[in-house]
Order: structure tokens, then sequence, then C-alpha cells
């Protein structure tokens, strides 16, 4: 089981509840299908994807930005079993929808700065640990289920 | 993933932008990856402090740009260019070359931070593919 300080608690708590999902969401995941460009594999049904501009003009995308990132609430909501919180939705990602787990970490650094180039330099170092710390708990849950 | 001639336009045109906060920048960027993978910290026990701030944060922090200003300018070929510095740390520093990664990743979240509007995905990805080049220069001497 994953500890946390209540520090790292406050820490994640806060920027959760003070994110623009509407704004981060579509961001994170635009930024991932630029910058890995590999990841568009799973969004072929997606419509079009060809530039940067048409992935940031893509509704579809950005609609599906803000639900992964409403995703993370449950992790939220049960910080102390994430790993169960998870089982469902990590065999949904394995079993239907056949996501590469490593691409569970390129989403999540892609967040990391979207979230750090909102926050600015309150986006300290301490913050930036606490966030890693709970996405790398993220990512692993989403991946256990794979067989 | 080798760099197409957009990739090093793109990472030369940022560079002129940020290479005057490059201090600043390696110090924030060191600091976070002894902060945020305290793995990290074991090439470091030699320091008398490693909080922020502290003079050898910063000053290790400078020489890290140092580094990255000379690869920037050794663009074209960043193989040759980086060899003495990848000597260096295949015989010398002996870091483990996964850790390249950790700090690639800290510089790209103090850019995020500092300069959000010069960093949108097009420029990110480039500049991501920059340091995994120069990762990839510096481990070149390493066997």
């Amino acid at each position: 089981m994953v500890e946390w300080t209540d520090q790292e608690r406050a820490i994640i708590n806060g920027i959760f509840s003070n994110l623009d999902y509407d704004d981060i969401g579509p961001k994170a995941l635009c930024r991932c299908l630029i910058v890995y460009p590999w990841t568009q594999r799973y969004f072929g049904a997606f419509g079009s994807l060809h530039n940067a501009e048409a992935i940031k003009n893509n509704q579809r995308i950005a609609d599906h930005g803000i639900t992964v990132l409403h995703g993370m609430d449950r992790a939220l909501k049960n910080m102390d079993n994430i790993k169960a919180t998870y089982a469902e939705l990590s065999v949904l990602h394995s079993e239907k929808l056949h996501v590469d787990p490593d691409n569970f970490k390129l989403l999540s650094d892609c967040l990391t700065i979207v979230v750090a180039a909102k926050m600015g330099a309150a986006f300290t170092a301490d913050v930036q640990a606490a966030f890693q710390k709970f996405l790398t708990v993220v990512v692993s849950a989403l991946g256990r289920q794979y067989h | 993933m080798s760099l197409t001639d957009k990739d090093k336009a793109t990472v030369k045109a940022l560079w002129s932008k940020i290479s005057k906060s490059a201090d600043a920048i390696g110090a924030d960027a060191l600091f976070r990856m002894l902060t945020v993978y305290p793995q990290s910290k074991i090439y470091f026990s030699h320091w008398p402090d490693l909080s922020a701030g502290s003079s050898s944060v910063k000053a290790h922090g400078k020489k890290v740009m140092g580094g990255i200003g000379l690869a920037v300018s050794k663009i074209d070929d960043l193989t040759k260019g980086l060899l003495d510095l990848s000597e260096q740390h295949a015989f010398q520093l002996r870091v483990d070359p996964a850790n390249f990664k950790l700090l690639s990743h800290c510089i790209l979240v103090v850019i995020g931070t500092m300069f959000p509007q010069d960093f949108p995905p097009e420029v990110h990805v480039c500049v991501d593919k920059f340091l995994a080049n120069v990762a990839l220069a510096l481990s070149e001497r390493y066997r």
C-alpha cells in the first residue's frame, strides 16, 4: 500500500480542486498526441489528427482529454487503495482498448508539464514530487491487470 | 528519432529566448531532479548542501546548462560535439544513463513553468527529441 504524508495529500488535493478540467484535460491529451505521435494509434476513429492544428481543433480529442482527467477523480477519492480502485479500468485498457501501458507514463509526463505551465512558480519541486508520485501510482494501477 | 532541420531550427529559436536564464533553469531543474527522483542524490553524496539555492546546486546547474548550450551549438553533430563530455560521464562520473531522462524531464518542466507561452506542444516535441539525442551522445563512450 502506498504511504502518503499529510503534506502530499494536501498538495495533490489542492492541485485537483483548483484545476480547470475543461482546459487542462484537452491540453494534456493533445500534447501527448503531438509530442509522442505513435500514441495517435488509439484514436483512429476520432477524425483528423494529421497535424498539430487538427489535433488541437479536434473536439472528440478535447472531450476525451476531459474524460481521462476526470478518471483521476476516482484515485483522489480513494488514495489509500488506488490499485483496487482502478482494477476494472485496467482490465478495460488491456482487454478492450489494447493500450500499451508504457503510454500511460507518456500522458502523465505531458499532464505534469501542462499543470506546471499553468501553475508557474507555484509548481515547486515539492509540489512536482507529490504530483508525480500520485501519477506514478495511478499509472501503475492502470497497468496492474495486464496479462 | 533523429533531428530534422525543423527540430534544429525550433531548438535554436527557443534557446535564443531562454539562454539568458540558463543558470536559473539549470539550478531549478537539478534541484527538482534531486527532489522528485531522490535516487539521483547518490551522485552528489560529496556535497555538503543539497537544498534549494545551495551554492553547489547553483554551480552545478550552471555547468549542466553550459553543456546544453554547447549541444545547441553542435546540434548538427552531437556525437562528435559532445565526445569529451561523453568520455567524462562514461569513465569518471559513471552516471547511469537512465538518469539523463530524469534530468531532461525536469528541464522540460522548468521551461514549462518559466516560459509557458514559448512552449506549445510543437516546440516541446522538438526539445524532447533534442534532449534525447543529447543523452544518446553523452552515452556514446559508455561501452
